[in-house]
């Protein structure tokens, strides 16, 4: 991959010096604005590979300027978010957002969330076969396996678990999984989630207690990686 | 009693005021062949500072005039006038309208003066929680900050003379600290969210199951093993989700922070909502000490410190949010057990039909 390119939009001095410094020495070309204006002319006159931006800007709401930037702008853009601030992220994941994490973050799992969005970006065209760890999901032939043998799934819980598949290292809402996969109007209808999560967990993870495929992030949504 | 007296509309108990003065005037009325007028003016009296006692200064104050005036014209002869003859008679009824207004003015002020006690004594334990909570709060959040600019100066300065053994230790001392940082300031807004009286908890359908797992595989720090069979056939609860995490979290620090023992874990569906155990097998708690542990800032007797001091005063909040309660006892042979019960609509489609 060439050096991808980042905008960090946010307002404080602290955090931009942190991330010009470890974003640079990881090898990626960084532009750095500080309110949503400055972003959204170096959005503009240089689109990066991912933006990230913070979603409590002194000028104007972090959300009115995702959707501003969601109007032409298809790459990756990562939330950067204060904790228990759930509403805030599910909002931002419904109206486009790639990803979050939130403040304060250990560099390591930013480094991660950042490569897995900009990759993301490059699959334009949709990979039939996925495979992750022992798991193998062939989305043409609509066949699980797990460490080589079929896993027999329900067609929902087949539905689900391509949903989750194709998006895979992004975390999905409730809203989203529920309309997707049960249709318009099932999107209150959490405990059909639970309860084909729990499924899915028991016939995919090692432990279903101690997944390491289907990840719950607590009060958003759900991440496959 | 008092204070739902006191708490009456105005209008009412100018009311209940002139009420009680026909009732009792009435009944002196009737008694009159037993008692003579005087003696019914004492028992008015009587009437009016009893009222005086119970009641505002207004009311009170009309109770005492209409009395006066009801005395004169039912009881002083010539009566069914409020024309007075004997100058004695004059005299006491004169005597009778200040006797009375004093009472009530003087009940008044001994009301205030109560009131300005109170007032005092409240203050002065606001005064005192808010230094407990300062000097706790300097003492907990300076000793990690204390560790990260030490540490950084260590580095910044004798960065050179420093083996890489030390380097590697002092980060890492940083980076701890830094965490309990962190967990400090969360259970801060933890507790302002809580006092702030805008906690309203979002209930959603929650797997019971896999929070509790989620926090036993997240906790870290020194402590013993941690247990937790999950029962597959819990059913769904519908409470939130990130208070229940947060209670949890800090039932299982705390458990985790004053026993090296084994700490045991366990859900169950009990009628009308879910019930959660978090026991382990350290030296317990007394049962006089129990019903302090979940005071803001109380510590148990000579026990280490690194938390806020907030964290089981936290959980008792947010249980309490949702309708629900936490108690203590004591665990079989050694340990305490913390109960969560929390009430919530309930699932059972876990068993749904699979399509």
């Amino acid at each position: 991959m060439s050096k991808a390119s980042l905008l960090v939009i946010d307002d404080e001095p602290a955090i931009q010096r942190l991330l010009g410094i470890t974003l640079g020495s990881e090898g990626f070309h960084v532009q750095q604005a500080s309110t949503a204006k400055e972003g959204v002319l170096m959005a503009a006159n240089h689109p990066p590979d991912l933006i990230l931006l913070d979603i409590g800007l002194p000028d104007r709401s972090g959300h009115d300027l995702l959707k501003e930037l969601r109007g032409w702008y298809n790459k990756a853009i990562l939330i950067l978010s204060v904790q228990d601030s759930e509403a805030d992220i599910v909002r931002a994941l419904d109206n486009g957002a790639t990803d979050y994490i939130t403040k304060p973050f250990r560099t390591g799992e930013l480094l991660a969330r950042i490569r897995s969005a900009i990759r993301r970006n490059a699959v334009g065209t949709e990979r039939s076969l996925i495979v992750s760890g022992e798991l193998e999901i062939d989305l043409a032939a609509r066949a699980v396996k797990r460490a080589g043998a079929f896993v027999k799934l329900t067609a929902t819980e087949y539905d689900l678990l391509a949903l989750f598949a194709r998006n895979e290292g992004r975390v999905l809402t409730h809203h989203f999984l529920l309309k997707e996969v049960w249709g318009v109007g099932y999107q209150e209808q959490t405990q059909y989630l639970r309860v084909f999560v729990r499924a899915l967990r028991k016939k995919l993870e090692e432990d279903p207690e101690r997944p390491l495929h289907i990840m719950t992030e607590s009060g958003v949504g759900y991440r496959f990686v | 009693m008092l204070s739902r007296i006191r708490a009456v509309p105005l209008l009412r108990q100018y009311v209940l005021c002139l009420l009680a003065v026909a009732l009792v005037a009435s009944g002196c009325f009737l008694a009159q062949d037993y008692m003579g007028h005087r003696v019914a003016a004492l028992v008015l009296l009587m009437t009016v500072s009893v009222l005086a006692m119970l009641f505002r200064i207004g009311p009170v104050l009309a109770s005492a005039a209409v009395s006066a005036l009801v005395w004169n014209f039912f009881f002083i002869p010539p009566v069914f006038t409020f024309h007075i003859v004997s100058a004695e008679d004059l005299l006491m009824f004169l005597m009778y309208f200040v006797v009375a207004s004093v009472n009530a003015v003087l009940s008044l002020k001994i009301r205030q003066a109560e009131r300005r006690a109170q007032d005092k004594e409240q203050k002065e334990k606001a005064i005192a929680l808010y230094n407990t909570v300062l000097n706790s709060l300097s003492h907990e959040l300076r000793t990690p900050i204390t560790a990260i600019i030490g540490g950084v100066d260590a580095l910044q300065q004798g960065g050179h003379r420093l083996s890489a053994d030390q380097r590697a230790e002092l980060l890492a001392g940083i980076d701890a600290a830094s965490e309990r940082l962190d967990r400090q300031v969360g259970d801060l807004l933890d507790m302002g969210r809580l006092e702030s009286g805008t906690l309203a908890p979002k209930r959603d359908w929650c797997d019971v199951n896999e929070v509790i797992s989620g926090v036993v595989h997240r906790a870290t720090g020194p402590g013993g093993p941690m247990h937790f069979v999950a029962d597959p056939t819990l059913p769904l609860f519908k409470l939130d989700e990130g208070l229940l995490v947060t209670v949890l979290r800090n039932l299982v620090d705390n458990a985790l922070r004053y026993t090296a023992g084994a700490v045991q874990l366990a859900a169950t569906f009990s009628e009308g909502g879910c019930t959660i155990t978090v026991a382990d097998e350290g030296p317990g708690i007394a049962p006089a000490e129990r019903e302090h542990v979940f005071e803001k800032f109380h510590r148990g007797e000579g026990v280490r410190t690194g938390g806020s001091g907030l964290g089981l005063s936290i959980v008792k909040g947010f249980v309490g949010a949702q309708g629900g309660t936490v108690t203590l006892s004591a665990n079989v042979p050694a340990g305490a057990i913390f109960t969560v019960r929390i009430p919530a609509e309930t699932s059972f489609i876990s068993n749904l039909k699979h399509e």
